[in-house]
Protein backbone atom coordinates (compact mmCIF):
# COMPACT_ATOMS: atom_id res chain seq x y z
CA UNK A 1 0.00 0.00 0.00
CA UNK A 2 1.31 3.45 -0.89
CA UNK A 3 1.41 5.77 2.12
CA UNK A 4 -0.37 9.14 1.92
CA UNK A 5 1.62 12.33 2.27
CA UNK A 6 1.26 16.12 2.22
CA UNK A 7 2.55 18.38 -0.57
CA UNK A 8 5.25 19.68 1.81
CA UNK A 9 6.41 16.14 2.53
CA UNK A 10 6.52 15.41 -1.18
CA UNK A 11 8.69 18.49 -1.86
CA UNK A 12 11.02 17.77 1.02
CA UNK A 13 11.57 14.14 0.11
CA UNK A 14 12.22 14.89 -3.55
CA UNK A 15 14.63 17.67 -2.58
CA UNK A 16 16.51 15.31 -0.24
CA UNK A 17 16.98 12.85 -3.08
CA UNK A 18 18.80 15.52 -5.13
CA UNK A 19 21.54 15.78 -2.50
CA UNK A 20 24.67 13.65 -2.71
CA UNK A 21 26.76 12.24 0.09
CA UNK A 22 29.54 14.69 0.96
CA UNK A 23 27.74 17.73 -0.45
CA UNK A 24 28.39 21.00 1.38
CA UNK A 25 24.96 22.63 1.42
CA UNK A 26 24.05 26.26 2.14
CA UNK A 27 20.78 25.68 3.95
CA UNK A 28 17.71 27.80 4.59
CA UNK A 29 15.12 27.25 7.28
CA UNK A 30 11.89 25.40 6.57
CA UNK A 31 11.72 22.66 3.96
CA UNK A 32 15.38 22.86 2.78
CA UNK A 33 16.52 22.35 6.37
CA UNK A 34 14.27 19.30 6.63
CA UNK A 35 15.46 17.98 3.26
CA UNK A 36 19.12 18.19 4.34
CA UNK A 37 18.44 16.49 7.65
CA UNK A 38 16.48 13.76 5.87
CA UNK A 39 19.33 13.22 3.39
CA UNK A 40 21.79 13.03 6.30
CA UNK A 41 19.71 10.32 7.92
CA UNK A 42 19.31 8.30 4.71
CA UNK A 43 21.70 8.26 1.74
CA UNK A 44 24.01 11.21 2.58
CA UNK A 45 25.42 10.77 6.12
CA UNK A 46 28.44 12.96 5.27
CA UNK A 47 26.43 15.95 4.08
CA UNK A 48 27.69 19.21 5.63
CA UNK A 49 25.10 21.86 6.50
CA UNK A 50 26.19 25.50 6.35
CA UNK A 51 23.94 28.37 7.49
CA UNK A 52 24.28 31.99 6.42
CA UNK A 53 24.39 32.96 10.11
CA UNK A 54 27.94 31.59 10.04
CA UNK A 55 27.45 28.00 11.21
CA UNK A 56 29.35 25.13 9.57
CA UNK A 57 28.51 21.48 10.11
CA UNK A 58 25.39 22.09 12.18
CA UNK A 59 23.66 19.12 13.79
CA UNK A 60 20.42 20.70 15.02
CA UNK A 61 18.85 18.76 17.86
CA UNK A 62 15.50 20.46 17.33
CA UNK A 63 13.72 22.12 14.45
CA UNK A 64 15.14 25.65 14.04
CA UNK A 65 12.46 28.31 13.54
CA UNK A 66 14.99 30.90 12.43
CA UNK A 67 18.21 30.81 10.43
CA UNK A 68 20.08 31.87 13.58
CA UNK A 69 18.66 29.38 16.06
CA UNK A 70 21.00 28.48 18.96
CA UNK A 71 20.48 24.77 18.28
CA UNK A 72 22.52 25.24 15.09
CA UNK A 73 25.51 26.38 17.14
CA UNK A 74 25.63 23.75 19.90
CA UNK A 75 27.57 20.80 18.51
CA UNK A 76 28.51 22.48 15.20
CA UNK A 77 31.93 22.01 13.61
CA UNK A 78 32.63 25.73 13.42
CA UNK A 79 31.01 29.12 13.85
CA UNK A 80 32.32 32.19 12.03
CA UNK A 81 31.25 35.72 11.19
CA UNK A 82 28.83 36.49 8.37
CA UNK A 83 31.61 38.09 6.37
CA UNK A 84 33.61 34.88 6.65
CA UNK A 85 30.73 32.60 5.68
CA UNK A 86 30.00 34.58 2.52
CA UNK A 87 33.64 35.24 1.61
CA UNK A 88 35.68 32.19 2.71
CA UNK A 89 32.95 29.65 2.13
CA UNK A 90 30.56 30.87 -0.59
CA UNK A 91 32.61 33.32 -2.70
CA UNK A 92 35.75 31.17 -2.47
CA UNK A 93 33.84 28.24 -3.94
CA UNK A 94 33.44 25.91 -0.99
CA UNK A 95 29.67 25.41 -1.32
CA UNK A 96 28.28 22.63 -3.50
CA UNK A 97 24.56 23.22 -3.18
CA UNK A 98 22.35 26.23 -2.49
CA UNK A 99 18.62 26.26 -1.87
CA UNK A 100 16.63 29.23 -3.12
CA UNK A 101 13.10 30.43 -2.68
CA UNK A 102 11.09 33.44 -3.69
CA UNK A 103 7.72 34.81 -4.66
CA UNK A 104 8.35 34.39 -8.39
CA UNK A 105 10.52 32.19 -10.59
CA UNK A 106 10.53 32.66 -14.35
CA UNK A 107 11.06 30.65 -17.50
CA UNK A 108 14.85 30.83 -17.17
CA UNK A 109 15.01 30.22 -13.43
CA UNK A 110 15.54 33.84 -12.38
CA UNK A 111 14.06 34.50 -8.95
CA UNK A 112 12.27 37.48 -7.45
CA UNK A 113 12.30 37.78 -3.66
CA UNK A 114 12.33 41.58 -3.61
CA UNK A 115 9.23 43.32 -4.92
CA UNK A 116 5.99 42.91 -6.85
CA UNK A 117 5.44 45.96 -9.02
CA UNK A 118 7.80 48.91 -9.34
CA UNK A 119 10.85 48.95 -7.05
CA UNK A 120 10.39 52.56 -5.91
CA UNK A 121 6.59 52.35 -5.72
CA UNK A 122 6.16 48.78 -4.55
CA UNK A 123 2.81 47.04 -4.79
CA UNK A 124 4.06 44.32 -2.45
CA UNK A 125 7.39 44.72 -0.75
CA UNK A 126 9.02 41.33 -0.11
CA UNK A 127 11.95 40.68 2.28
CA UNK A 128 14.70 41.01 -0.35
CA UNK A 129 17.85 39.08 -1.16
CA UNK A 130 19.31 38.03 2.14
CA UNK A 131 21.92 35.56 0.96
CA UNK A 132 20.21 34.47 -2.24
CA UNK A 133 21.84 36.83 -4.73
CA UNK A 134 25.27 35.35 -4.03
CA UNK A 135 24.11 31.77 -3.42
CA UNK A 136 22.48 31.67 -6.87
CA UNK A 137 25.72 32.86 -8.47
CA UNK A 138 28.39 30.99 -6.56
CA UNK A 139 27.03 27.72 -5.17
CA UNK A 140 28.08 24.98 -7.60
CA UNK A 141 24.44 24.07 -8.18
CA UNK A 142 21.09 25.34 -6.89
CA UNK A 143 17.67 23.92 -6.21
CA UNK A 144 14.35 25.66 -5.74
CA UNK A 145 11.39 24.31 -3.77
CA UNK A 146 8.04 25.93 -4.47
CA UNK A 147 4.35 25.16 -4.75
CA UNK A 148 3.32 24.96 -8.40
CA UNK A 149 1.07 28.00 -8.89
CA UNK A 150 0.68 30.21 -11.94
CA UNK A 151 1.31 33.43 -10.00
CA UNK A 152 4.63 32.03 -8.81
CA UNK A 153 5.71 31.09 -12.34
CA UNK A 154 5.46 34.21 -14.51
CA UNK A 155 7.07 34.40 -17.94
CA UNK A 156 9.39 37.09 -16.53
CA UNK A 157 9.99 38.09 -12.91
CA UNK A 158 9.26 41.68 -11.82
CA UNK A 159 12.74 41.96 -10.26
CA UNK A 160 15.75 39.69 -10.62
CA UNK A 161 16.87 39.20 -7.02
CA UNK A 162 19.04 36.28 -8.06
CA UNK A 163 20.20 35.03 -11.42
CA UNK A 164 19.03 31.86 -13.05
CA UNK A 165 19.95 31.69 -16.73
CA UNK A 166 19.03 35.39 -17.27
CA UNK A 167 17.63 35.44 -20.86
CA UNK A 168 19.01 32.01 -21.72
CA UNK A 169 21.90 29.69 -20.90
CA UNK A 170 24.43 31.52 -23.10
CA UNK A 171 23.73 34.78 -21.26
CA UNK A 172 24.61 33.22 -17.91
CA UNK A 173 27.68 31.58 -19.40
CA UNK A 174 28.87 34.98 -20.67
CA UNK A 175 29.02 36.18 -17.05
CA UNK A 176 31.46 33.38 -16.10
CA UNK A 177 29.81 32.83 -12.72
CA UNK A 178 31.31 29.96 -10.80
CA UNK A 179 27.99 28.17 -10.20
CA UNK A 180 26.08 26.40 -13.00
CA UNK A 181 22.73 27.82 -11.88
CA UNK A 182 19.41 26.23 -10.95
CA UNK A 183 19.46 22.51 -11.70
CA UNK A 184 15.94 21.63 -10.59
CA UNK A 185 12.76 23.27 -9.40
CA UNK A 186 10.84 20.86 -7.20
CA UNK A 187 7.10 21.52 -7.07
CA UNK A 188 4.13 19.60 -5.73
CA UNK A 189 3.36 18.51 -9.33
CA UNK A 190 6.79 17.43 -10.48
CA UNK A 191 10.28 18.59 -11.39
CA UNK A 192 11.31 21.34 -13.78
CA UNK A 193 14.86 21.20 -15.08
CA UNK A 194 16.70 23.54 -17.47
CA UNK A 195 17.02 22.40 -21.09
CA UNK A 196 19.99 23.18 -23.34
CA UNK A 197 18.84 26.83 -23.54
CA UNK A 198 18.35 27.11 -19.78
CA UNK A 199 14.55 27.07 -20.14
CA UNK A 200 12.77 25.31 -17.29
CA UNK A 201 11.09 22.23 -18.74
CA UNK A 202 8.85 19.62 -17.16
CA UNK A 203 11.02 16.53 -16.76
CA UNK A 204 9.26 14.51 -14.06
CA UNK A 205 5.83 14.08 -12.55
CA UNK A 206 4.94 12.98 -9.05
CA UNK A 207 2.58 10.01 -8.67
CA UNK A 208 -0.94 10.80 -9.88
CA UNK A 209 -0.05 14.20 -11.39
CA UNK A 210 -0.32 15.12 -15.07
CA UNK A 211 1.57 17.28 -17.53
CA UNK A 212 -1.69 19.15 -18.22
CA UNK A 213 -1.85 20.23 -14.57
CA UNK A 214 1.74 21.47 -14.72
CA UNK A 215 1.09 23.41 -17.94
CA UNK A 216 -2.13 24.94 -16.55
CA UNK A 217 -0.26 26.15 -13.44
CA UNK A 218 2.68 27.71 -15.26
CA UNK A 219 2.71 31.26 -16.61
CA UNK A 220 4.64 30.49 -19.77
CA UNK A 221 4.16 27.82 -22.46
CA UNK A 222 5.77 25.05 -20.43
CA UNK A 223 7.67 22.52 -22.52
CA UNK A 224 7.34 18.86 -21.61
CA UNK A 225 10.46 16.73 -21.91
CA UNK A 226 10.31 13.91 -24.45
CA UNK A 227 11.77 11.68 -21.74
CA UNK A 228 9.25 12.63 -19.05
CA UNK A 229 9.74 10.36 -16.04
CA UNK A 230 7.82 9.57 -12.87
CA UNK A 231 9.27 10.24 -9.41
CA UNK A 232 9.29 7.40 -6.93
CA UNK A 233 6.56 7.88 -4.33
CA UNK A 234 7.74 8.83 -0.82
CA UNK A 235 8.68 5.70 1.08
CA UNK A 236 7.39 4.75 4.50
CA UNK A 237 10.95 5.12 5.85
CA UNK A 238 11.34 8.68 4.52
CA UNK A 239 7.95 9.69 5.90
CA UNK A 240 8.70 8.14 9.28
CA UNK A 241 11.95 10.11 9.66
CA UNK A 242 10.26 13.36 8.68
CA UNK A 243 7.23 12.87 10.94
CA UNK A 244 8.74 11.21 13.98
CA UNK A 245 12.27 12.64 14.12
CA UNK A 246 12.49 15.91 12.21
CA UNK A 247 9.15 17.72 12.47
CA UNK A 248 7.02 15.83 14.98
CA UNK A 249 4.73 18.83 15.51
CA UNK A 250 4.19 19.24 11.79
CA UNK A 251 5.27 22.88 11.85
CA UNK A 252 6.52 22.78 8.25
CA UNK A 253 5.18 19.48 6.95
CA UNK A 254 1.47 19.84 7.57
CA UNK A 255 1.25 22.85 5.26
CA UNK A 256 0.32 22.75 1.61
CA UNK A 257 4.01 23.55 0.75
CA UNK B 1 39.12 53.33 32.44
CA UNK B 2 35.88 52.28 34.03
CA UNK B 3 33.13 52.86 31.43
CA UNK B 4 30.35 51.26 33.42
CA UNK B 5 27.21 53.34 33.22
CA UNK B 6 23.46 52.89 33.06
CA UNK B 7 21.89 52.14 29.69
CA UNK B 8 19.74 55.26 29.88
CA UNK B 9 22.83 57.44 30.44
CA UNK B 10 24.71 55.70 27.61
CA UNK B 11 21.85 56.24 25.15
CA UNK B 12 21.40 59.85 26.25
CA UNK B 13 25.10 60.57 25.85
CA UNK B 14 26.03 58.60 22.73
CA UNK B 15 22.90 58.38 20.53
CA UNK B 16 21.84 61.67 18.95
CA UNK B 17 18.91 62.61 16.75
CA UNK B 18 19.83 62.08 13.10
CA UNK B 19 22.52 59.47 13.83
CA UNK B 20 23.14 56.35 11.80
CA UNK B 21 22.74 53.50 14.28
CA UNK B 22 23.87 49.90 13.84
CA UNK B 23 22.29 47.64 16.47
CA UNK B 24 24.27 44.49 15.77
CA UNK B 25 23.52 40.78 15.91
CA UNK B 26 22.31 38.30 13.32
CA UNK B 27 19.28 36.75 15.09
CA UNK B 28 21.53 36.28 18.14
CA UNK B 29 22.33 38.94 20.81
CA UNK B 30 20.08 41.59 19.28
CA UNK B 31 20.22 44.56 21.70
CA UNK B 32 16.48 44.99 22.30
CA UNK B 33 16.97 46.71 25.65
CA UNK B 34 18.93 49.50 23.95
CA UNK B 35 16.30 49.77 21.20
CA UNK B 36 13.58 50.17 23.80
CA UNK B 37 15.60 52.81 25.66
CA UNK B 38 16.06 54.75 22.40
CA UNK B 39 12.28 54.66 21.96
CA UNK B 40 11.69 55.83 25.56
CA UNK B 41 14.08 58.74 25.05
CA UNK B 42 12.19 59.74 21.90
CA UNK B 43 15.21 59.83 19.57
CA UNK B 44 14.27 61.04 16.08
CA UNK B 45 15.36 60.93 12.43
CA UNK B 46 17.68 57.98 12.93
CA UNK B 47 19.04 55.96 10.04
CA UNK B 48 18.69 52.39 11.22
CA UNK B 49 21.16 49.96 9.64
CA UNK B 50 21.06 46.19 10.16
CA UNK B 51 21.33 43.20 7.82
CA UNK B 52 17.97 42.06 9.18
CA UNK B 53 15.93 44.93 10.69
CA UNK B 54 14.18 42.28 12.81
CA UNK B 55 11.58 43.19 15.41
CA UNK B 56 13.89 45.73 17.06
CA UNK B 57 13.72 48.09 14.06
CA UNK B 58 10.07 47.25 13.38
CA UNK B 59 9.37 48.58 16.89
CA UNK B 60 11.66 51.60 16.53
CA UNK B 61 10.08 52.49 13.18
CA UNK B 62 6.60 52.11 14.73
CA UNK B 63 7.64 54.44 17.55
CA UNK B 64 8.69 57.13 15.06
CA UNK B 65 12.46 57.02 15.67
CA UNK B 66 13.53 56.42 12.06
CA UNK B 67 13.75 58.37 8.87
CA UNK B 68 15.53 55.63 6.93
CA UNK B 69 16.43 51.94 7.09
CA UNK B 70 19.43 50.20 5.51
CA UNK B 71 19.01 46.43 5.24
CA UNK B 72 19.59 43.22 3.30
CA UNK B 73 16.68 41.04 4.46
CA UNK B 74 13.53 42.75 5.65
CA UNK B 75 11.49 39.90 7.13
CA UNK B 76 10.44 38.49 10.49
CA UNK B 77 13.00 35.64 10.55
CA UNK B 78 11.32 32.25 10.36
CA UNK B 79 7.86 33.83 10.50
CA UNK B 80 7.23 35.98 7.43
CA UNK B 81 6.74 39.64 6.76
CA UNK B 82 8.20 42.46 8.85
CA UNK B 83 4.92 44.28 8.73
CA UNK B 84 5.61 47.76 10.08
CA UNK B 85 8.80 48.52 8.14
CA UNK B 86 7.16 47.01 5.07
CA UNK B 87 4.01 49.12 5.42
CA UNK B 88 6.03 52.32 5.84
CA UNK B 89 8.09 51.52 2.74
CA UNK B 90 5.02 50.59 0.69
CA UNK B 91 3.35 53.84 1.75
CA UNK B 92 6.44 55.85 0.78
CA UNK B 93 6.86 57.20 4.34
CA UNK B 94 10.26 55.64 5.05
CA UNK B 95 13.46 55.94 3.05
CA UNK B 96 15.38 52.74 2.43
CA UNK B 97 18.67 51.52 1.05
CA UNK B 98 19.09 47.88 0.19
CA UNK B 99 21.87 45.33 -0.33
CA UNK B 100 22.34 41.58 -0.36
CA UNK B 101 23.65 40.17 2.93
CA UNK B 102 27.15 39.98 1.47
CA UNK B 103 26.90 43.56 0.21
CA UNK B 104 25.71 44.80 3.60
CA UNK B 105 28.43 43.10 5.62
CA UNK B 106 31.05 44.02 3.03
CA UNK B 107 30.11 47.64 3.70
CA UNK B 108 30.76 47.06 7.40
CA UNK B 109 33.97 45.17 6.67
CA UNK B 110 35.23 48.19 4.72
CA UNK B 111 34.22 50.54 7.51
CA UNK B 112 35.80 48.32 10.13
CA UNK B 113 39.12 48.00 8.31
CA UNK B 114 39.50 51.63 7.26
CA UNK B 115 39.02 50.97 3.55
CA UNK B 116 36.92 53.22 1.27
CA UNK B 117 35.01 50.28 -0.26
CA UNK B 118 35.02 46.50 -0.58
CA UNK B 119 35.07 44.52 -3.81
CA UNK B 120 32.83 41.53 -4.41
CA UNK B 121 32.57 39.14 -7.32
CA UNK B 122 29.68 39.86 -9.71
CA UNK B 123 26.46 37.84 -9.44
CA UNK B 124 24.78 38.74 -12.78
CA UNK B 125 21.66 39.77 -10.85
CA UNK B 126 21.98 43.50 -11.44
CA UNK B 127 18.47 44.80 -10.74
CA UNK B 128 19.51 45.76 -7.21
CA UNK B 129 22.52 47.59 -8.58
CA UNK B 130 20.20 49.57 -10.84
CA UNK B 131 17.94 50.32 -7.88
CA UNK B 132 20.76 51.36 -5.55
CA UNK B 133 23.34 53.69 -7.16
CA UNK B 134 25.77 53.14 -4.27
CA UNK B 135 26.42 49.64 -5.63
CA UNK B 136 28.92 50.17 -8.44
CA UNK B 137 31.42 48.34 -10.59
CA UNK B 138 35.13 48.96 -11.04
CA UNK B 139 37.69 47.26 -13.23
CA UNK B 140 40.06 44.88 -11.49
CA UNK B 141 43.45 46.42 -12.39
CA UNK B 142 45.05 42.97 -12.47
CA UNK B 143 42.68 40.87 -14.61
CA UNK B 144 40.72 43.65 -16.31
CA UNK B 145 37.43 42.00 -15.24
CA UNK B 146 34.67 43.94 -13.54
CA UNK B 147 34.08 43.64 -9.81
CA UNK B 148 31.22 44.99 -7.72
CA UNK B 149 32.05 47.53 -5.02
CA UNK B 150 30.09 48.84 -2.05
CA UNK B 151 31.09 51.86 0.03
CA UNK B 152 32.28 51.67 3.63
CA UNK B 153 29.50 51.90 6.21
CA UNK B 154 30.62 53.95 9.21
CA UNK B 155 27.75 54.21 11.66
CA UNK B 156 27.75 57.05 14.16
CA UNK B 157 27.05 54.52 16.87
CA UNK B 158 27.12 50.72 17.12
CA UNK B 159 25.23 48.93 19.88
CA UNK B 160 26.45 45.44 20.70
CA UNK B 161 25.15 42.98 23.27
CA UNK B 162 27.68 40.47 24.62
CA UNK B 163 27.78 37.54 27.02
CA UNK B 164 30.39 39.15 29.23
CA UNK B 165 32.85 42.00 29.36
CA UNK B 166 34.97 43.84 31.91
CA UNK B 167 34.50 47.45 33.04
CA UNK B 168 36.75 48.70 30.24
CA UNK B 169 34.62 46.98 27.59
CA UNK B 170 36.90 44.08 26.65
CA UNK B 171 34.20 41.72 25.48
CA UNK B 172 33.74 37.96 25.08
CA UNK B 173 31.16 36.77 22.56
CA UNK B 174 30.38 33.26 21.40
CA UNK B 175 27.69 31.53 19.38
CA UNK B 176 26.57 33.28 16.21
CA UNK B 177 28.94 36.23 15.87
CA UNK B 178 27.32 37.69 12.73
CA UNK B 179 28.75 41.21 12.45
CA UNK B 180 29.27 42.49 16.00
CA UNK B 181 33.03 42.88 15.69
CA UNK B 182 32.71 44.56 12.28
CA UNK B 183 29.98 46.94 13.51
CA UNK B 184 32.02 47.92 16.57
CA UNK B 185 35.19 48.65 14.59
CA UNK B 186 33.25 50.48 11.84
CA UNK B 187 31.39 52.83 14.19
CA UNK B 188 32.45 56.17 15.65
CA UNK B 189 31.01 55.30 19.05
CA UNK B 190 30.34 51.91 20.66
CA UNK B 191 27.83 51.04 23.38
CA UNK B 192 28.06 47.59 24.93
CA UNK B 193 25.37 45.89 26.92
CA UNK B 194 26.40 42.71 28.72
CA UNK B 195 24.76 39.79 30.47
CA UNK B 196 27.64 39.81 32.97
CA UNK B 197 30.34 42.26 33.99
CA UNK B 198 33.43 40.24 34.89
CA UNK B 199 36.93 40.93 36.18
CA UNK B 200 39.62 41.59 33.63
CA UNK B 201 41.19 38.26 34.73
CA UNK B 202 38.26 36.37 33.24
CA UNK B 203 38.77 38.11 29.89
CA UNK B 204 42.52 37.46 30.04
CA UNK B 205 41.90 33.76 30.75
CA UNK B 206 40.56 33.30 27.19
CA UNK B 207 41.90 36.05 24.92
CA UNK B 208 40.87 34.36 21.67
CA UNK B 209 37.25 34.91 22.70
CA UNK B 210 37.69 38.70 22.95
CA UNK B 211 36.17 40.02 19.73
CA UNK B 212 35.93 43.63 20.87
CA UNK B 213 38.77 45.38 22.72
CA UNK B 214 37.85 47.88 25.40
CA UNK B 215 39.76 50.77 23.85
CA UNK B 216 37.19 51.13 21.03
CA UNK B 217 34.26 51.04 23.48
CA UNK B 218 32.60 54.18 24.89
CA UNK B 219 30.05 52.81 27.33
CA UNK B 220 29.58 49.53 29.19
CA UNK B 221 26.13 48.73 30.55
CA UNK B 222 25.23 45.76 32.72
CA UNK B 223 21.87 44.66 31.29
CA UNK B 224 20.94 41.01 31.89
CA UNK B 225 18.36 39.64 29.42
CA UNK B 226 18.95 42.63 27.13
CA UNK B 227 18.47 40.49 24.02
CA UNK B 228 14.96 39.15 24.68
CA UNK B 229 13.01 38.21 22.48
CA UNK B 230 16.30 37.46 20.72
CA UNK B 231 18.64 35.28 22.76
CA UNK B 232 22.05 34.96 24.35
CA UNK B 233 23.80 31.67 23.59
CA UNK B 234 24.17 29.64 26.77
CA UNK B 235 22.10 32.10 28.86
CA UNK B 236 18.54 31.95 27.51
CA UNK B 237 16.68 30.77 24.44
CA UNK B 238 15.17 32.73 21.57
CA UNK B 239 11.52 33.51 22.33
CA UNK B 240 10.13 32.06 19.11
CA UNK B 241 6.61 32.30 20.51
CA UNK B 242 6.99 36.07 20.76
CA UNK B 243 8.33 36.32 17.19
CA UNK B 244 5.14 34.52 16.09
CA UNK B 245 3.01 36.72 18.38
CA UNK B 246 4.55 39.88 16.90
CA UNK B 247 3.20 38.81 13.51
CA UNK B 248 -0.29 39.24 15.00
CA UNK B 249 0.44 42.36 17.06
CA UNK B 250 2.07 44.14 14.12
CA UNK B 251 -0.90 43.55 11.85
CA UNK B 252 -3.00 46.00 13.90
CA UNK B 253 -1.97 49.59 14.73
CA UNK B 254 -3.92 49.60 17.99
CA UNK B 255 -2.16 46.47 19.20
CA UNK B 256 1.23 47.93 18.28
CA UNK B 257 0.46 51.06 20.30
CA UNK B 258 -0.75 48.95 23.21
CA UNK B 259 2.41 46.85 23.05
CA UNK B 260 4.71 49.88 23.06
CA UNK B 261 2.70 51.50 25.87
CA UNK B 262 2.86 48.42 28.05
CA UNK B 263 6.29 46.91 27.31
CA UNK B 264 8.43 49.90 26.32
CA UNK B 265 7.00 53.16 27.70
CA UNK B 266 5.35 51.33 30.60
CA UNK B 267 8.56 49.98 32.12
CA UNK B 268 11.51 51.97 33.32
CA UNK B 269 14.26 49.56 32.30
CA UNK B 270 15.10 46.03 31.25
CA UNK B 271 15.02 44.67 34.80
CA UNK B 272 11.40 45.75 35.13
CA UNK B 273 10.61 44.35 31.66
CA UNK B 274 12.12 40.97 32.53
CA UNK B 275 10.29 40.88 35.85
CA UNK B 276 7.04 41.70 34.07
CA UNK B 277 7.51 38.83 31.59
CA UNK B 278 7.00 36.54 34.54
CA UNK B 279 8.01 33.16 35.81
CA UNK B 280 6.46 31.04 33.08
CA UNK B 281 8.38 32.87 30.34
CA UNK B 282 11.61 32.71 32.36
CA UNK B 283 11.17 28.96 32.72
CA UNK B 284 10.33 28.48 29.05
CA UNK B 285 13.50 30.26 27.95
CA UNK B 286 15.86 28.48 30.35
CA UNK B 287 18.65 26.50 28.71
CA UNK B 288 20.57 23.51 30.03
CA UNK B 289 24.37 23.90 30.22
CA UNK B 290 26.64 22.49 27.52
CA UNK B 291 30.16 23.76 28.32
CA UNK B 292 33.09 23.46 25.93
CA UNK B 293 36.22 21.54 26.78
CA UNK B 294 38.68 23.75 28.64
CA UNK B 295 41.32 25.38 26.42
CA UNK B 296 44.86 25.26 27.81
CA UNK B 297 46.82 28.39 26.90
CA UNK B 298 49.86 27.22 28.88
CA UNK B 299 51.83 29.00 31.61
CA UNK B 300 54.74 30.86 29.96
Amino acid sequence: MTPTYSPSELLTINAARLLQDGDVVFVGVGLPNLACNLARRTHAPNLVMIYEAGVIGAQPARLPLSIGDPTLVSGALSVCSMYDIFAFYLQRGNVDVGFLGGAQIDRYGNINATVIGDYRQPKVRLPGSGGSQEIAAWANRCYVLTPHQKRRFPEKVDFRTSAGFLGGRSERQAHKLRGVGPQAVVTDIGLLEPDENGELTLTALHPGRTAEEAIANTGWALKVSTSLRATEPPTAAELRILREELDPQGIYLKGSA
Amino acid sequence: MNKLTSLSEAIAQFVHDGDTVYAAGFTHLIPFAAGHEIIRQGKKNLTLARATPDLIYDQMVAAGCAKKVIFSYMGNPGVGSLRLVRAEIEAGRLEWEEYSHFGMISRLQAGATGLPFMPMNPTAADDLQRANPLIRTVRDPYSGDEVIVVPALKPDVAIVHVQRCDRQGNAHLWGIIGEQKEAAFAAERVILTAEEIVDEDVIRSDPNRTLIPGFIVDAVCHVPYAAHPSYTQGYYDRDNAFYLEWDKISSDAAQVKAYLDEWVYGVKDRAEYWQKLGHAVHERLKVAPRPSEIVNYGQY
